[in-house]
């Protein structure tokens, strides 16, 4: 569904097929959808046969990174004796990216019922729903679901009234960007400073208080209950291009697009049906001129490999970006690029938690040579030192946080290398533009 | 550990063979290669933030933090590759982009790893054009200020205040290259080990108040020194200027010490650099003292001495070999003698085990204990009627000096002279543990070297010199022209040193022989 738009003819409504419909916020109103029957259904099957389910759907993280969920979840030793955790990970911060906030919006029992069956498959009795801070409509929204799945019995310590312990904790953050880091989230919810942690030990070893944790995305847990229900084959068949890549994902799309919104296709979708079809094409007496398709993170497109790309997580590489978290930002003609990649890397500069060398200073270094070039007093010399810091920037850090902010500055200026000239030659932005304060 | 599994590798073409476990960059330490490096220090927990560390490993798919990565079997690692060196030469840029190059004002100039670091592997010329973003210099409480735009952010300060002070006053505030060391709202650097920060700084964003400006790194001369101002024996440099002591600084010795040392102890070094002493020996003419040669000074006091009682008031901050030469002068007419030591509270570091700043405020309580001195809030109470009493650079109170009549001569050894002491016969003047080689012994019964540091003022010697030179005139078997001589004397005589030799304390001292009384009587 397209919301706020009506659902478009050619989407598959799996996850935002209640969008819009307040009845489904309640407990009650999810039953009569169908809800709580894939939970039921799981806690009477063996946890490992719940993640060999999700291993055979084939369903990946949908946080950005693309590991597959079902293997993630073989991680997490059952019975090694140890508390294990299971985190959520609705910090959806990334510029672009609004899924998951309709997702809790709409349908937090969804988010819920897949919290609990994961939490249950992999020997969790805890669950942590890290919200944003910022997420005000979808915490209150959020919160009152939890207590009234509590309320019914639903999880709480007999979850279904099976005798299994299933707590589910809404947290919310306190706005930091690097909080949707896996590990920085952990040590948030620890009430430590949110900075990501050197990796090994990786989470299932030691996470959340040092104990066996896995982190997934919203969009990924409320996709299980539709495979645990519809079976792992259906979700499967969800594929048009590679077989690596199934099921239906939420492409939160805006910028200059006649109908931004969320729209949700199957894996293989092709992004040019999508952008003109879907999304209703440029705005009128403009042309699109290029595309961040995964979120801020992920290299820019340009319209030749927009038009080319199959939508999923291959389809975007091989066109030069990544799938991401499947925020769409459209640029149409008369945008500035510079100015976006320059509003880009302040973003990164300011989210930057500091730790390392070449993100703290590098990302507030990137942010001040892009925007003087933006002001007309760059020089040529100025895109050399760019491009070779974001070489430095990238996989040389803790995190990815400063490989996210070299990505569009590296494809920006490979790519579109002739805006980037016309202002150091012109001594002004050829678009008239200033950068975003 | 002896089983521990042991993993070889090769670090710049070096073979290395070290315990599963250990970090890249401390295998290196073991094949003799410095990984540059400035967040991690052994001391505190890895951060694996300031990048500096960056080494390519065979078969990585990108460079791995040394510091951060633990070592493998047949791993091959290479410091000096186009990537790594890129990737540091590229850290160092990062970290002057908002560094003031402020090296011609900054005390850590010459003792500076940015410096260092920069010297060896940087960038001949940075490219930014940018301001540089400014800060203003803060005042972080006890001995620290903090220059802030001097500040890599390695947080090693913050891990020492967090992980090994277990007083959390640091954090870094803000995010980005904003970022700052902050204090904890109404937090200040008042920990009794809180000056470590200073030393940990690998830049000269902490500073010491107390050797602000005083100094350049390369005009100071330095010498390994053990701290004498309490019975833990913290192992020190002491760093002079012109024959004047700047600053002491702790010296890593794992087995006492680790990297740290007080503030108390690190703060207590001016007296060592005192002006009012005695330069020359005395001898009482008349109604005065007057200055003589050390033969005749020596002569007088052996005048005295002779088919006498001695009791000797002999400071807990003499060496060993002060104090047992002093202990025989004392025991060869059946004498006594005693000390007393100031005792404070007592300030453990907590997280290094059996590390305090110690309740007893000097530096040999332990050995001169050992040698029959007894310890006394009242040491002359044991003063006897008609003895010689023999103050050895122990203080002299108002409640000691009404004791001091008892006495049928008064004999000073000791660095100044005290000033409740009217009646001496003979001063024999002594050096200070800045001024003279030796040893201590402390609380657990090790035994350390300390070396000379400045020059004595005028004729003064080492106790165990004079001291040995006075059973001379005694008619004893004596006479040492070097702590090694009045140490294997000692080390002879004195069956809880048995075994032990000068040689072989070497920059970490050695227990004494008898275990049981090594360990001080406490379990460890």
């Amino acid at each position: 569904m397209g919301f706020p738009h009506a659902p478009h003819a050619k989407e598959t409504p799996v996850l935002s097929q209640y969008f819009g419909d307040p009845a489904a916020r309640t407990v009650a109103g999810w039953k009569q959808r169908g809800g709580y029957a894939a939970l039921e259904k799981a806690l009477g099957m063996s946890p490992a046969d719940i993640v060999n389910v999700v291993k055979e759907s084939g369903l990946r993280g949908r946080g950005g990174a693309g590991f597959p969920t079902g293997l993630k979840w073989s991680f997490m030793k059952v019975g090694d004796g140890k508390p294990h955790y299971l985190c959520v990970n609705a910090d959806e911060s990334e510029p672009g990216t609004f899924k998951d906030r309709e997702i809790m919006r709409w349908t937090p029992h969804a988010l819920i019922e897949g919290s609990a069956i994961a939490s249950y498959a992999m020997g969790a009795e805890t669950c942590y729903i890290y919200i944003r801070g910022e997420f005000t409509e979808p915490l209150t929204v959020m919160a009152a679901a939890v207590k009234d799945a509590y309320a019914a019995g639903i999880v709480g310590p007999n979850a279904m009234g099976t005798g299994k312990r299933i707590d589910v904790h809404v947290h919310k953050g306190a706005g930091a960007y690097i909080c949707g880091e896996e590990t920085a989230l952990m040590n948030s919810l620890e009430g430590k400073r949110g900075n990501p942690r050197i990796k090994p030990p990786f989470p299932a070893v030691a996470g959340v208080f040092g104990m066996p944790t896995t982190i997934n995305n919203v969009e990924t847990l409320a996709a299980v209950p539709h495979i645990l229900n519809r079976g792992a084959a259906w979700y499967k068949g969800m594929s048009h291009s590679n077989p690596k890549s199934t099921g239906t994902k939420l492409f939160s799309v805006c910028g200059n697009v006649a109908k931004p919104g969320n729209y949700e296709v199957e894996m293989g979708f092709p992004f040019k049906d999508f952008l003109y079809d879907l999304c209703g094409g440029p705005t009128p007496g403009r042309r699109f001129k290029a595309v961040v398709p995964g979120g801020s993170s992920v290299p820019i497109q340009t319209m030749e490999e927009a038009e080319a790309t199959l939508m999923d997580y291959e389809g975007f590489v091989a066109q030069g970006s990544m799938l991401g978290s499947g925020g769409v930002i459209v640029f149409d003609d008369a945008q500035c690029m510079v100015k976006h990649i320059a509003r880009f890397a302040r973003f990164y500069a300011h989210e930057s938690c500091a730790q390392c060398t070449q993100c703290r200073e590098g990302t507030a270094w990137c942010t001040r040579i892009l925007e003087r070039i933006e002001r007309g007093l760059g020089t040529m010399e100025d895109l050399d030192t760019l491009l070779d810091l974001s070489e430095q920037m990238t996989a040389k850090t803790i995190c990815v946080l400063s490989d996210s902010c070299a990505a569009p500055i590296v494809s920006g200026i490979k790519k579109f290398r002739g805006e980037f000239e016309a202002h150091i030659t012109g001594k002004r932005c050829p678009m008239g533009a200033t950068a975003a304060a | 550990m002896a089983d521990a599994q042991q993993v070889s590798l090769t670090i710049e073409g070096r073979q290395v063979t070290v315990p599963a476990g250990t970090s890249i960059l401390e295998a290196a330490k073991v094949a003799g290669v410095l990984i540059p490096h400035y967040c991690y220090h052994p001391g505190l927990p890895v951060a694996g933030v300031c990048r500096m560390c960056l080494v390519e490993v065979e078969k990585a798919p990108k460079l791995a933090p040394a510091c951060a990565t633990a070592v493998a079997e047949g791993q091959v690692v290479h410091l000096q590759t186009d990537n790594a060196l890129d990737a540091r030469k590229a850290v160092l840029e990062f970290l002057l982009l908002n560094h003031p190059l402020d090296c011609p004002i900054c005390d850590q100039a010459g003792e500076c790893e940015l410096q260092d670091y920069v010297y060896r592997e940087g960038r001949a010329q940075g490219r930014s054009h940018e301001p540089k973003r400014f800060n203003p210099a803060e005042d972080f409480g006890g001995d620290v200020l903090y220059v802030t735009n001097r500040c890599i952010l390695c947080t090693r300060c913050v891990r020492f205040m967090q992980d090994v002070a277990s007083d959390p006053v640091l954090n870094v505030s803000e995010r980005g290259d904003r970022a700052v060391i902050g204090k904890f709202e109404g937090k200040d650097l008042t920990h009794p080990w809180a000056g470590n920060v200073i030393d940990l700084c690998p830049v000269g964003a902490l500073v010491s108040k107390d050797f602000l400006n005083k100094a350049r790194a390369w005009e100071l001369d330095r010498t390994a020194s053990v701290c004498p101002n309490c019975t833990q024996g913290c192992n020190t440099i002491l760093e002079t200027r012109d024959n004047v002591v700047v600053r002491m600084r702790p010296r890593t010795n794992t087995d006492v010490n680790h990297y740290y040392l007080c503030d108390e102890g690190r703060m207590d070094y001016r007296w060592m650099n005192r002006t009012d002493r005695l330069e020359a020996p005395l001898v009482r003419r008349g109604d005065r003292l007057a200055a003589t040669d050390w033969d005749e000074a020596l002569r007088a006091a052996a005048l005295h001495l002779n088919g006498k009682r001695a009791f000797v008031l002999a400071s807990p901050m003499l060496s060993n070999e002060s104090l047992w030469v002093l202990s025989r002068i004392m025991k060869r007419g059946g004498g006594a003698g005693a000390f007393r030591v100031r005792r404070e509270p007592e300030a453990p570091l907590a997280g290094v085990p059996d590390l305090a700043r110690r309740a007893e405020r000097a530096a040999n309580v332990r050995a001169a204990e050992l040698f029959g001195f007894a310890k006394s809030d009242t040491p002359l109470a044991g003063l006897q009627a008609g003895d010689v009493l023999i103050v050895a650079d122990h203080e002299v109170t108002a409640a000691d000096a009404s004791a001091l009549a008892k006495a049928s001569a008064v004999i000073v050894i000791g660095t100044t002279m005290p000033e409740l002491v009217t009646n001496a016969i003979v001063a024999l003047p002594s050096t200070n543990v800045a001024e003279e080689d030796g040893t201590f012994t402390n609380l657990r019964g090790r035994v350390q070297q300390y070396h000379q540091a400045r020059s004595a003022p005028g004729m003064a010697r080492p106790v165990w010199w004079s001291g040995g030179d006075l059973l001379v005139f005694l008619g004893e078997r004596a006479g040492y022209y070097l702590a090694s001589e009045a140490f294997a004397a000692l080390a002879a005589q004195q069956p809880e040193f048995s075994g032990l030799t000068y040689e072989s304390l070497g920059s970490k001292g050695q227990l004494l022989a008898d275990r049981a009384l090594a360990a001080g009587g406490a379990a460890r």
